[in-house]
């Protein structure tokens, strides 16, 4: 599926930057957002958005807390199911068809849209175990296929010269850099299409840190990611859209080389140079 | 335009005292033109060695600003505006040092004028022209520290001016050297020192356009009007 990007933004609110054509054809949406409000209870967490995630590149979302950013994430893969009185409207159409239906098969979705999160969390097993057990659910594999699908969720994870001399060692013995990492292969071992990492570095050394981004940057040529970040600079580094969201709107979203250079709200401008409340 | 202030109140600091040192460096470069004009009307060969020495405190502010620039960036990683103001602080340093150049050329050429050759009307055509370039400069230094588009837009337009009078000089010193060739060398010299008040006012026209990207994060989409017609002038000889 290909749509150009201003027909599906012609009529929405969120200002929109003109990329070049050729760009913005070459470019395929894998998940586009529209209208999508989401509720805690009676609170509503998110404001009528409407936002695109295009196929094999990066979307970074930014802004204050609580401003619905994690929520969002949240909903792309419809974690916020497992809570009672959560509930979202609108449509999330993953490949053109609505996540949100009731119909849509959860552990599917789930394995076709992978997400890391802010805190490593490795299963209390074995390294190897920790890949293996994703890949199991999914399918049915025997051990030589197995040990193949491990050894290329490490290395694609850019661990695997870590760890496979250990790979029966516990997961949580590992370092918190490396601990992420092995989330992202047990993430990447399923072979989703799309993965959602949720501030995957606030709790990372700079070098981690760097690794992670070398990752993001080697991992798009075959996923579609959505970063959630803290680190204006993260977003600045290894995304190539960026959405500022406040109070639970999309305030605006564009390349991130306009976000970060010249963006048009005033609101965005504030919030990247620092001068928010 | 008002901005509001960074949560973070010594970032302020940081690109304030950037903008005070590209106003002390403007400063000194606007007193570096009128003393080299001084010097060149009124032969006064120690005001020029003072200019070409005071050169030097100039390129000293623009190392200044360099540094401050960054080390700015790299604490602060600026972004958006506040990155474009350091970029247009360096920018502006640039056109800075150079009018600082030009000046010190004119002070220089003082004490290769000699002669009892005055020619006044050339010399008020010099003045003059070096009142609008005092004035373009002074302007476009108050749109750099006011984040004034429209004063910068003033200056930017107005530069056809000073172009007008350097052609009507260049002119009249082709007659001059025509009708005596005794007066080329003086006549040469003034000429150079014309072109060099002419290329302050191509700076001040790149300050305004540097101002104009900082606050619009674009450049501006007119075509810089061009007045210079020296290099298409010929003057034809008469017996």
């Amino acid at each position: 599926m290909s749509t150009s990007m201003a027909a599906v933004h012609g009529s929405s609110p969120v200002p929109i930057v003109a990329h070049a054509a050729d760009a913005a054809a070459a470019m395929e949406e894998k998940v586009t957002v529209r209208g999508l409000n989401f509720y805690y209870g009676g609170n509503r967490a998110l404001k009528d958005i409407n936002v695109s995630l295009y196929a094999k590149r990066v979307t970074a979302f930014i802004g204050p807390s609580g401003c619905g950013k994690s929520t969002l994430l949240r909903v792309l893969n419809r974690v916020y199911d497992l809570y009672p009185h959560q509930r979202a409207e609108g449509e999330v159409m993953l490949d053109g068809e609505n996540i949100l239906m009731p119909a849509q098969d959860l552990n599917l979705l789930r394995a076709r849209v992978g997400m890391v999160f802010q805190k490593p969390t490795p299963f209390p097993m074995s390294i190897y175990e920790n890949i293996a057990f994703g890949v199991r659910l999914y399918e049915r594999a025997g051990k030589a296929d197995l040990d193949m699908r491990v050894e290329q969720a490490l290395r694609r994870a850019a661990l695997w010269d870590e760890v496979k001399d250990k790979l029966g060692a516990n997961g949580l013995s590992l370092s918190g850099g490396q601990q992420q990492r092995l989330c992202i292969a047990r993430t990447v071992a399923v072979k989703p299409e799309v993965i959602l990492l949720d501030e995957p570095c606030s709790a990372l050394d700079p070098i981690s840190t760097a690794k992670i981004e070398g990752l993001i940057d080697e991992l798009k040529d075959d996923y579609t990611i959505a970063i959630v970040t803290h680190n204006m600079q993260q977003a600045a580094r290894c995304s190539d859209f960026t959405a500022f969201m406040y109070l639970g709107e999309l305030v605006e979203y564009g390349t991130t080389s306009k976000m970060f250079t010249t963006p048009t709200d005033r609101r965005t401008q504030d919030y990247i140079t620092g001068r928010f409340g | 335009m008002t901005m509001m202030e960074h949560t973070i109140k010594a970032f302020d600091a940081d690109l304030q005292d950037l903008v005070r040192v590209v106003a002390e460096m403007g400063g000194l470069a606007e007193k570096q033109i009128g003393d080299a004009f001084q010097a060149l009307d009124k032969h006064d060969i120690a005001l020029a060695e003072r200019v070409v020495a005071d050169d030097a405190k100039i390129d000293a502010l623009q190392r200044e600003i360099e540094e401050k620039a960054i080390l700015t960036i790299a604490r602060r990683q600026p972004m958006a505006v506040d990155l474009r103001e350091i970029v247009g602080a360096l920018r502006v340093s640039n056109d800075l040092e150079r009018i600082g150049d030009l000046a010190k050329n004119i002070a220089k050429r003082v004490g290769a004028l000699e002669g009892d050759f005055r020619p006044q009307q050339v010399l008020r055509g010099v003045e003059h022209m070096t009142d609008l370039v005092l004035t373009q400069i002074k302007d476009v230094l108050d749109s750099f520290a006011r984040r004034d588009t429209a004063e910068a837009m003033a200056v930017w337009r107005s530069d056809e001016e000073v172009d007008a009078v350097n052609n009507s000089l260049f002119r009249e010193l082709l007659t001059y050297m025509m009708e005596d060739p005794r007066d080329i060398s003086y006549c040469i010299h003034l000429l150079f020192c014309a072109k060099n008040i002419e290329r302050m006012g191509d700076h001040a026209t790149n300050i305004a356009e540097t101002v104009y990207y900082m606050v619009e994060g674009h450049a501006i989409a007119e075509e810089r009007p061009k007045g210079d017609t020296t290099a298409v002038t010929n003057v034809p000889f008469r017996n």
